[in-house]
């Protein structure tokens, strides 16, 4: 029998950017807010030790402890699904701050195509254009209406950039100024600028400069120590939801945090939320919390496997394309790239930020005709300079061995005179990728794992190839005087490092029979129960996801408040 | 990284296999530890040429001794990742760097236990995009990837991994790395690239975990280790900076 709480206000389960957002801002107005994070608790302290590429990039010290869950996977749905035993494509967060505190720092908009996908690709090349199976679908909410908390939420992080030449229309300008420039980055400036792109600086959130927001909040600016991408920040320089928003829920008064409290159940009774489940991780008991408004910011798989395990919502069936509780489920497609070797240049490439780099959008979104090209969408091309620690960085010319003398060589004499340039190509959803439980795998207290259904197709292949050309082109502008660039996508293979940039699951829109959620996040199905995250996402943009979850959080955080006074559906 | 290996790819012949096994004695706790030659091969003393004994500066290193593998192991290890990153005139190897004893700590803590990856039954032979599937943990596969370049060894040379010229081990490791060597035990591609990514670990992770004796692997390459900001260089062209380590950060 579960121990049962007295009732607060709302009840948050997962304490990352989405629950750290809206804890911040429903205190801020003063309501009681429960915060249940499964992992532990995490200060700016514990990075005394933090440059160590072996304890934290690659034995992942900040990453969920997949002994005790992870997801299971198959190409297609012939295949038998299998667990991901070991950390490949994506890192999993854990622990408070969740997936912000080791995340790089890239910060951006999606554009106003992506809101409106279907439409205006339909508009401006016909219904052809998208294949029988790409379920793409306009997002319920509309460039112009979600601008105003993209700033919020660059305000608050404090996020370092310039204007993007062919970027959407901003209310402001970014609060602080770009990151510095190293002589790689303007080396692919000029080189873009020559080819005619319009290239600028990475927008950041390691702080370019000391930074008050307006929460009160101050930062250290960055000192470039290449230790961001799966490390905390032990300047505080970076944002992440523990610097930032986490403090602030803190200071009312009003924020109940609790660590090692995994949430197992939505409880609901006649069509509403009534509380959660969790249990206690240290003593293994089970608590029921109730609560007037409950709110799902547990990551895109843990918001599905919510969700399917406590019967809320119409799960997906793929066979009809009816249903949406695991549908659209999308990903990244970051494999189009281009390594240079050069001969004579050297550059420091052991130092770096997560978001420090240059990139262009001359080929994301519609910003280029795709009359002639076998895919839509596209990504942003960049050079990023994320510091190349050692362990990971042996970059070796194509066909060369890949041990003993040779590779000795080779890898020593290439590591500070190699650059790399990469596309982040979007990823678009198709009828038979999807979420759902997994009917063999268990996690620790035996419920169902998520079952991701998820393989590359021709759009993604088309996509890849495209944007390894145009890195390769870039390079050669640059002066590279060997250049490997991807020759073939090849399938979904979850082993390999790709991005942590899943998306979808619980997808936002217009209409109740084809969203789970609308553009205020709030379930259709269950009007005091609002699901945040990438999970929200239709399909995934040629851009990293945190600006735009951010950006969401703050929308579904003003539709809380909303709710908390008038109740009813708010869309 | 993959360290994929096929116990269930050929069912049928690992149960004949495990049966003749089985018969012949040599199976030990239900785990077939036979290459094409079984387990008959005893250990032998082996002369290695690796002199890893000294640590920092010619000082007794008390963190070079072994808590995992046997002292016949430590050898096949310390001489396969040395002909993964062979000593040349311009820069140490890795018996030099200390990467064997890196290894043997390392399988001894809760990654040679693969204590964060998820273990739970049951077992099925997957598809190469779904990664490893086995049921063994790294340093299980560890002993009897040692055990089997061992045998293959006495099998194509007839001596131990140790006692074969560096040409000829070349050949053992490329023969693992390529399978071309067909074991019943643990993938010998698998078994090869678990020992590359491990050696690539311990000649550049900090010195603290055995590995990267000196900062000698970062000095190599010019990697500066633990700085605490590269603000005043960032925008500069190449610089060398002498690295430093964690310990400098007690």
């Amino acid at each position: 029998m579960a121990k049962k709480l007295p009732k607060v206000d709302v009840v948050i389960a997962g304490v990352g950017w989405a629950g750290g957002i809206i804890a911040a801002e429903l205190t801020k107005k003063g309501l009681n807010v429960v915060g249940l994070e499964r992992g532990e608790e995490r200060n700016t302290e514990d990075y005394f030790m933090v440059h160590d590429e072996l304890r934290y990039a690659i034995r992942g010290e900040l990453f969920q402890d997949l002994s005790k869950e992870t997801i299971t996977f198959r190409s297609n749905e012939k295949m038998r699904a299998l667990p991901m035993r070991q950390y490949g494509s994506f890192l999993l967060g854990s622990g408070l701050g969740g997936a912000g505190v080791h995340w790089n720092g890239q910060t951006f908009r999606f554009l106003p195509y992506d809101f409106e996908i279907r439409s205006q690709t339909i508009d401006r090349y016909g219904k052809d254009k998208i294949p029988a199976d790409m379920t793409i679908q306009d997002w319920g909410i509309t460039y112009d209406e979600l601008e105003p908390y993209f700033d919020t939420f660059e305000k608050m992080a404090g996020i370092s950039g310039e204007e993007n030449p062919l970027g959407p229309k901003r209310s402001d300008k970014y609060p602080t100024g770009p990151m510095l420039q190293s002589p790689q980055m303007k080396l692919f400036k000029k080189a873009a600028e020559k080819l005619g792109y319009h290239p600028y600086t990475i927008p950041s959130a390691n702080l370019s400069e000391a930074y008050e927001n307006p929460d009160g909040i101050s930062r250290a600016a960055c000192e470039y120590c290449s230790f961001c991408e799966r490390f905390g920040c032990e300047y505080g320089a970076k944002a992440d939801p523990v610097v930032t928003v986490i403090p602030v829920a803190k200071k009312t008064g009003k924020f109940d945090l609790r660590t090692h409290s995994w949430v197992r159940r939505v409880l609901h009774k006649d069509g509403k939320a009534t509380g959660v489940l969790y249990t206690d991780v240290t003593t293994g008991e089970e608590i029921e919390q109730p609560a007037d408004m409950v709110v799902l910011t547990s990551y895109v798989f843990n918001n599905v496997k919510l969700l399917l395990n406590s019967d809320i919502g119409r799960p997906y069936d793929s066979a009809t394309g009816k249903g949406s509780i695991g549908k659209n489920y999308a990903y990244q497609v970051e494999k189009g790239d281009a390594t240079g070797y050069f001969k004579n240049k050297k550059f420091n490439n052991f130092a770096g930020a997560g978001a420090l780099g240059m990139t262009l959008d001359d080929f994301n979104g519609d910003n280029f005709d795709h009359s002639d090209l076998n895919f839509i969408h596209g990504g942003y091309l960049a050079m990023g300079q994320t510091g190349a620690r050692p362990i990971q960085n042996n970059p070796i010319p194509a066909g060369s061995p890949t041990w003993g003398k040779e590779f000795k060589e080779n890898s020593l004499n290439y590591i500070n005179q190699t650059l790399s340039v990469y596309g982040m190509g979007a990823s678009m959803p198709y009828q038979h990728h999807y979420l759902d439980l997994d009917p063999i795998y268990k996690d620790t207290f035996g419920d169902p794992l998520i079952r991701m259904t998820y393989d590359f197709k021709e759009q993604d292949r088309e996509l890849a190839k495209f944007t390894a050309k145009k890195s390769r082109e870039i390079l050669e502008e640059m002066g590279a005087d060997h250049i490997d660039s991807m020759d073939e996508l090849g399938p979904y293979n979850i082993t390999t490092y790709q991005s942590t940039h899943n998306t979808g699951g619980v997808i936002m829109g217009a209409d109740p029979d084809t969203s789970a959620v609308n553009n205020y996040l709030q379930m259709w199905d269950m009007e005091n129960l609002f699901v945040v995250g990438a999970s929200a996402f239709a399909h995934n943009s040629g851009y990293n996801p945190t600006g735009t979850v951010g950006a969401l959080a703050y929308r579904a955080a003003e539709g809380m408040l909303k709710y908390s006074k008038d109740g009813g559906l708010l869309a | 990284m993959t360290e994929d290996n096929h116990l269930d790819k050929e069912e049928k012949e690992r149960l004949s296999r495990r049966k003749f096994i089985k018969n012949s004695g040599i199976a030990v706790g239900g785990l077939a530890v036979g290459g094409a030659l079984g387990s008959v091969i005893p250990w032998k003393k082996e002369t290695g040429n690796q002199g890893i004994e000294k640590g920092a500066k010619g000082e007794k290193n008390y963190n070079q001794a072994l808590m995992n593998f046997t002292q016949a192991e430590f050898k096949v290890i310390d001489a396969a990742t040395e002909r993964i990153f062979p000593k040349d005139d311009k820069a140490p190897g890795a018996s030099d760097l200390g990467v064997a004893f890196y290894i043997d700590h390392q399988l001894a803590g809760s990654y040679g236990f693969n204590a964060r990856d998820y273990m739970e039954a049951p077992f099925f032979h997957g598809e190469e995009v779904q990664g490893y599937q086995g049921r063994m943990k790294r340093r299980e596969i560890f002993k009897i990837g040692i055990r089997e370049l061992q045998n293959y060894s006495h099998e194509k040379f007839d001596k131990g991994f140790t006692e074969l010229e560096a040409d000829q081990q070349d050949e053992i490791l490329k023969d693992f790395a390529e399978d071309n060597v067909n074991l019943s035990t643990v993938s010998a591609s698998g078994f090869f690239n678990l020992l590359r990514s491990v050696t690539l670990e311990g000649l550049y992770s900090d010195p603290l975990y055995g590995g990267n004796v000196d900062m000698d692997g970062w000095k190599m390459r010019n990697y500066p280790g633990n700085q605490m900001s590269y603000k005043d260089i960032i925008e500069k062209d190449f610089q060398e900076i002498e690295p430093t380590s964690l310990q400098d950060h007690m």
